[in-house]
């Protein structure tokens, strides 16, 4: 695996993150008028199009580049909370691939952006936020690639369920961190604009992890050994 | 001396919390109010901070937050700030009002400044 070719799958999952948030924006900023200041779509669409638009124009990155690149934009362009939350977690987190893009560094980079997260909201799971779904996938992702020894796009498809099921949790819950935690009982029944944008993220990195495997393997069906890095394209931003 | 950094949500709030605390402060403390989101909305951002204070003319500041997000784009600012730089836990206005009484005295220091911030925690106002 070269490193461009890390790079460019990268790039290629803020691209399909970007796009994915665009066209949720109204639907997170409808969760996020439920039960916090309804602006969580358009802080994080305004900064995920400038993230595509830095990442697209690096001259020649490698992966820890472009993620790095990622975190600083949203910390800058996002505001309110979740710019700090994901752009201060991504950035810092991002020395997990100096060494390049593999199921390793994937895991290490997934616990230091969960480490980084809670520490900077002091949330735990429970609090109904975004932890509550960052927490079972990377917990999962980990066990999925370390004692499952399963590809890595394979775990971050677990890891993508576990989130989903951390999202559903949040609903009953009654928050106490964040804008939500003053409505106190009325933020009950609501879901948690975090943890949904979060799990909205990673089912779009693991969209843009699935049709780099595809097109690995097209490029290899000819060859008789099959590619054993191509499933690593997962895991850049989970 | 000691700066006063106010960071509200609403750039008009910080403005008039900057503005009572002046006349409280007196002309000498400095006073910098910061608000809004990178869209000039209802927010709090991190480059506005870094740029607020990176201005000031204080080597020694301490940044008074509202809510939540204003708390952890402060804490960003303060790790890439080039001066010391604390964070007060206390109300915004009231504890404006203390620190700028305090930042105004030729004694106050980083800490006191602080901790009279943090003494508006305690006021009860009925």
């Amino acid at each position: 695996m070269t490193t461009s070719s890390d790079a460019e799958a990268a790039v290629a999952a803020v691209e399909h993150v970007a796009d994915r948030i665009e066209a949720e924006k109204s639907h997170l900023t409808d969760l996020d008028s439920a039960i916090g200041d309804a602006d969580h779509g358009a802080n994080l669409h305004r900064g995920f199009q400038a993230a595509v638009e830095k990442v697209q124009g690096l001259d020649d990155p490698d992966v820890q580049e472009v993620v790095k690149t990622v975190g600083v934009t949203l910390v800058s362009e996002v505001g309110g909370a979740a710019g700090p939350l994901y752009g201060g977690s991504i950035m810092s987190a991002s020395t997990e691939f100096a060494d390049g893009l593999d199921a390793e560094t994937s895991v290490a980079f997934a616990e230091a952006y969960l480490e980084k997260l809670q520490d900077r909201g002091d949330a735990r799971v429970g609090d109904k936020t975004m932890v509550d779904a960052v927490t079972p996938a990377v917990h999962t992702y980990k066990k999925s690639v370390e004692q499952d020894d399963l590809p890595p796009v394979a775990a971050l498809a677990k890891a993508v369920d576990a989130a989903r099921r951390g999202v559903e949790f949040t609903v009953p819950l009654r928050a106490s961190k964040g804008r939500a935690s003053y409505l106190g009982w009325r933020s009950v029944g609501h879901q948690d604009p975090g943890a949904t944008s979060t799990l909205m993220i990673l089912e779009e990195l693991l969209a843009a992890a699935e049709e780099r495997t595809d097109a690995d393997t097209e490029v290899d069906a000819a060859s008789p050994t099959i590619p054993d890095e191509d499933p690593e394209a997962a895991e850049e931003a989970d | 001396m000691v700066g006063l950094l106010v960071v509200s949500h609403s750039a008009d709030a910080a403005q008039g919390i900057r503005d009572i605390a002046a006349e409280m402060g007196g002309a000498d403390a400095e006073i910098v109010p910061v608000g809004g989101d990178p869209d000039g909305g209802i927010g709090t951002s991190v480059p506005a901070i870094q740029e607020a204070l990176d201005g000031m003319n204080s080597d020694e500041v301490v940044i008074l937050v509202d809510l939540g997000s204003a708390v952890m784009n402060a804490e960003m600012a303060v790790e890439t700030a080039e001066k010391e730089v604390v964070i007060a836990d206390a109300p915004v206005l009231e504890g404006t009002l203390n620190a700028a009484v305090e930042a105004a005295n030729p004694k106050g220091t980083l800490e006191s400044v602080r901790d009279s911030a943090e003494e508006a925690r305690d006021v009860s106002k009925l």
